[in-house]
């Protein structure tokens, strides 16, 4: 629902819902379709009872949801189960399904990317080493593109090997320029002249790199502080979205991640990236209910069209399958 | 974020008061902390099973020894267990007895293959087992272009096939090459990959046909969930590791994941990465894994870190100045820089057992830098001697920090606590409180120059 999507909403919500599942299923089902998911083959059990919820929780924490967070969800759906007077299982997995839903969703319409009426789009990557970042760009730059914006990539991964000549074939590959500087410079001078040629050129959308760091370190979380800095001071309200890209594989870390990092510079949005894998990623639940920051895009391969916008209903169905 | 195991424990223990004997009943709540904190950790929750189980079979029945209280028994058993199972201290490269001996690398998209690869080839480097390093991830890009700049920043050849598209082809090539060129170790960068993207897996099979690799590494991201079971069984299933290294070990991922691989594979880890610079591959050492998993600090750890970055002397002046209670501000200032350079406060004070606690109370990493401030803005005097430090004197020193007069008070009020901890910190048998096995202590090193 990446705004200009918008525009093109006359199709039927249901349809978009399950192409968007389909879609997000094929990257997904390699070697695992055909399987009944998970909660099916449990729920056939047809008997609610203290084993069924255990199995339930098991579940769920083996999505990654956490341990805490798995008991919070299940206790509260003992008591649905309950109060509703719950006597078929497959009830009391909708009611599960629900249950999450309501968290996503709580955060699920402000997923969409706020363009700025009267100013270039900016948007700054951020996120551990190896997260997925210059690839999700890539993706991104390509999508934009596509839909007919002007798009400038900016190199502010100038400290790992390689970094700006990885991005500069995303940009390549998806027809966008590149401002870069030299291996080892500083990355806000980078961000600063992309800015420059943003608005000198009229960019419809700039999409920074950064490096990938590990949300403990101090003086790396100084440095991206900074690089928002320079956003702002050079384009009042840049950077507009501040991604945080997340490798779906992550267990509870990724929380720490997520808290750390928006304390640093806020983060707008998450991009779960590698969705195509047996991880479900189901650690984002804990950070959307707790942090409040919705998840906008899932990467689902390494491929330039392999990004989706988020969509809570698929997510959840992944979630259950095995 | 997670509460220390151990102090969980004793208060379950505490209402438990009185036990002699470990039991069924006694333990199962000890147990079921033990599983939330494995769980917390990211172990997954198959081998979590698997792990209580075996602890409960040993626990029960057995006497509390007179030194410990249940709750440090059952830490005792749990940690002993736990550092078994993830293995033997330091597994090291076997080298080939016909070199060159030859090294592959496999894992999950970004896992930290490409920056392994250059930091073992530095570590065979300096074994004088000449290396040459093997770039056959041909897809990601710029990724052979990545460890052409590694292997020139050490001055070690890299071998790419000079455009070649397959992978098996660059082997093979580099196999001749290295040969020609008297290299007596080969370390093969592969394509990070889905360890079920069939495709893909066959291809690392093809390539291990053709360089008949003597050990093939599987590089495991610190960070990862519960999927770690996955990806390992796979790999070793279709591929067959020979052990492990666990990167991205210098975060604050309590790294269960390490736990889980070395379950369902049974190999061992053999390295962790701590860092991005070329130096940052270290060994890996069962006990400290264990007790980080655990959420009770590392304390190997800490000891070692700190003895890298203080020399002795200044440590040993510090530990004396803090016996002798004359641990002054301006050593305060000192230290706080540091500690600094040793990575987040939190996380240092993390890494000693019992000073969870002392997390709660505002020590926040990133205000280093506005405590220095505070600092500076004092008097040589006041700085030596913090009792002087009165209202209108606090009101001064906020003013030239441009800081806030509370901030000021905090300050001295941490200076004040830390003193006091650090104090007892230098009595010697201090961790001997803590129950804890004896080679986690660092017997008698004492070494906590902060
Ligand atoms: N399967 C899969 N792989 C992905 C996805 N997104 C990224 N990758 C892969 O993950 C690896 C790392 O991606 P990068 O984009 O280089 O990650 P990064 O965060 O920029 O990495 P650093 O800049 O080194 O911190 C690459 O091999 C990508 O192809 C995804 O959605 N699915
Ligand atoms: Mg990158």
């Amino acid at each position: 629902m990446l705004n200009i999507m918008n525009e093109k909403k006359g199709i039927s919500l249901f349809k978009t819902y399950r192409d968007k599942f389909e879609r997000l299923k094929s990257g997904l089902s390699k070697t695992r379709s055909g399987f009944l998911s998970g909660l099916t083959k449990i729920t056939g059990r047809g008997r609610i009872d203290e084993e069924f919820f255990e199995e339930l929780e098991e579940l769920l924490i083996t999505a990654d949801v956490g341990v805490h967070s798995a008991s919070r969800i299940i206790s509260g759906l003992r008591e649905d189960a309950k109060k509703n007077k719950l006597k078929e299982s497959k009830d009391v997995e909708q009611c599960l399904k629900e249950r999450i839903l309501s968290i996503l969703n709580s955060q699920f319409p402000i997923s969409n990317f706020q363009f700025p009426k009267d100013s270039p789009f900016v948007i700054m990557i951020i996120g551990v080493n190896g997260s997925g970042k210059t690839t999700t760009i890539g993706k991104l730059a390509s999508k934009y593109k596509k839909e007919g914006k002007k798009v400038l990539l900016a190199a502010g991964d100038t400290f790992r090997a390689a970094a700006i000549e990885q991005l500069e074939i995303w940009g390549e590959r998806s027809g966008c320029p590149v401002i870069k500087h030299q291996s080892g410079a500083d990355p806000s001078a980078v961000i600063y002249d992309a800015i420059q040629s943003v608005k000198a050129r009229g960019y419809d959308i700039m999409i920074a790199d950064t490096a990938g760091r590990l949300h403990t370190k101090v003086n790396l979380m100084e440095e991206m502080k900074k690089i928002k800095r320079i956003m702002g001071r050079e384009l009042p309200g840049a950077p507009h979205e501040i991604l945080m890209v997340l490798d779906a594989t992550t267990g509870q870390n990724a929380i720490s991640q997520a808290k750390l990092f928006n304390e640093a510079v806020g983060i707008t949005g998450i991009a779960l990236t590698k969705l195509d894998g047996t991880a479900k990623g189901g650690v984002v639940i804990n950070i959307i209910d707790e942090l409040k920051i919705p998840v906008k895009l899932i990467g689902v391969g390494e491929s330039i069209e392999d990004l989706r916008e988020f969509e809570p209903e698929p997510f959840v169905e992944a979630l259950f399958e095995r | 974020m997670f509460e220390n195991l151990s102090n969980k424990l004793e208060t379950i223990f505490k209402r438990l008061r009185g036990y002699g004997r470990l039991n069924e009943d006694n333990i199962r709540e000890a147990l079921r902390e033990v599983r939330i904190a494995l769980l917390e950790a990211d172990v997954n929750l198959n081998v979590v099973k698997e792990f209580i189980e075996k602890i409960r079979a040993r626990a029960v029945g057995q006497d509390v020894m007179s030194s410990l209280t249940p709750g440090q028994q059952v830490i005792k058993i749990v940690y002993e267990e736990l550092a078994a199972i993830l293995g033997s201290t330091g597994s090291k490269i076997v080298f080939s007895a016909r070199p060159p001996t030859i090294i592959m690398m496999a894992g999950l998209q970004g896992s930290g293959k490409t920056t392994t690869s250059a930091k073992l080839a530095r570590m065979l480097l300096k074994d004088g087992q000449k290396p040459l390093l093997v770039a056959a991830d041909v897809y990601r890009p710029a990724a052979i272009e990545q460890l052409n700049i590694l292997g020139k920043e050490l001055g070690i050849p890299v071998f790419n096939g000079n455009g070649t598209a397959d992978p098996v082809e660059i082997c093979r090539g580099a196999l001749t090459d290295a040969k020609e060129n008297g290299c007596r170790s080969i370390i093969v960068d592969t394509a990070g990959r889905l360890h079920i993207d069939e495709d893909m897996m066959r291809e690392l099979k093809n390539i291990k046909g053709e360089i008949k690799p003597h050990e093939i590494l599987l590089v495991a991201d610190a960070m990862t969930g519960q999927d770690a079971v996955n990806l390992a069984k796979s790999f070793n299933e279709q591929l067959g590791i020979d052990g492990i290294v666990l990167t991205k070990m210098d975060g604050d991922a309590r790294g269960g994941a390490a736990l889980s691989i070395r379950s369902v594979t049974g190999k061992p880890i053999k390295f962790i990465g701590l860092g991005e610079k070329l130096d940052q591959l270290e060994p890996f050492y069962p006990d400290r894994a264990a007790s980080r998993i655990l959420g009770m600090g590392d304390v190997l750890s800490l000891i070692e870190k700190a003895q890298d970055s203080f020399n002795e002397d200044a440590a040993k002046k510090m530990q004396k100045k803090f016996r002798e209670d004359s641990f002054s501000l301006a050593d305060f200032r000192e230290h706080l820089m540091q500690i600094k350079k040793l990575g987040p406060l939190d996380q240092i004070l993390g890494m000693i057992p019992g000073v969870g606690k002392l997390k709660d109370k505002d020590v926040d990493e990133s205000e280093l830098v506005r405590i220095a401030a505070i600092i500076d803005s004092m008097t040589e005097k006041e700085r030596n001697n913090h009792t002087i430090i009165n209202g209108s004197r606090k009101k001064r020193i906020a003013k030239g920090s441009g800081t806030e007069v509370y901030e000021v008070n905090r300050l001295l009020k941490q200076f004040v606590q830390m003193k006091k901890m650090m104090k007892q910190f230098s009595k010697p048998g201090f961790m001997k409180r803590f129950g804890m096995p004896g080679n986690m202590l660092g017997a008698g090193r004492g070494m906590f120059p902060f």
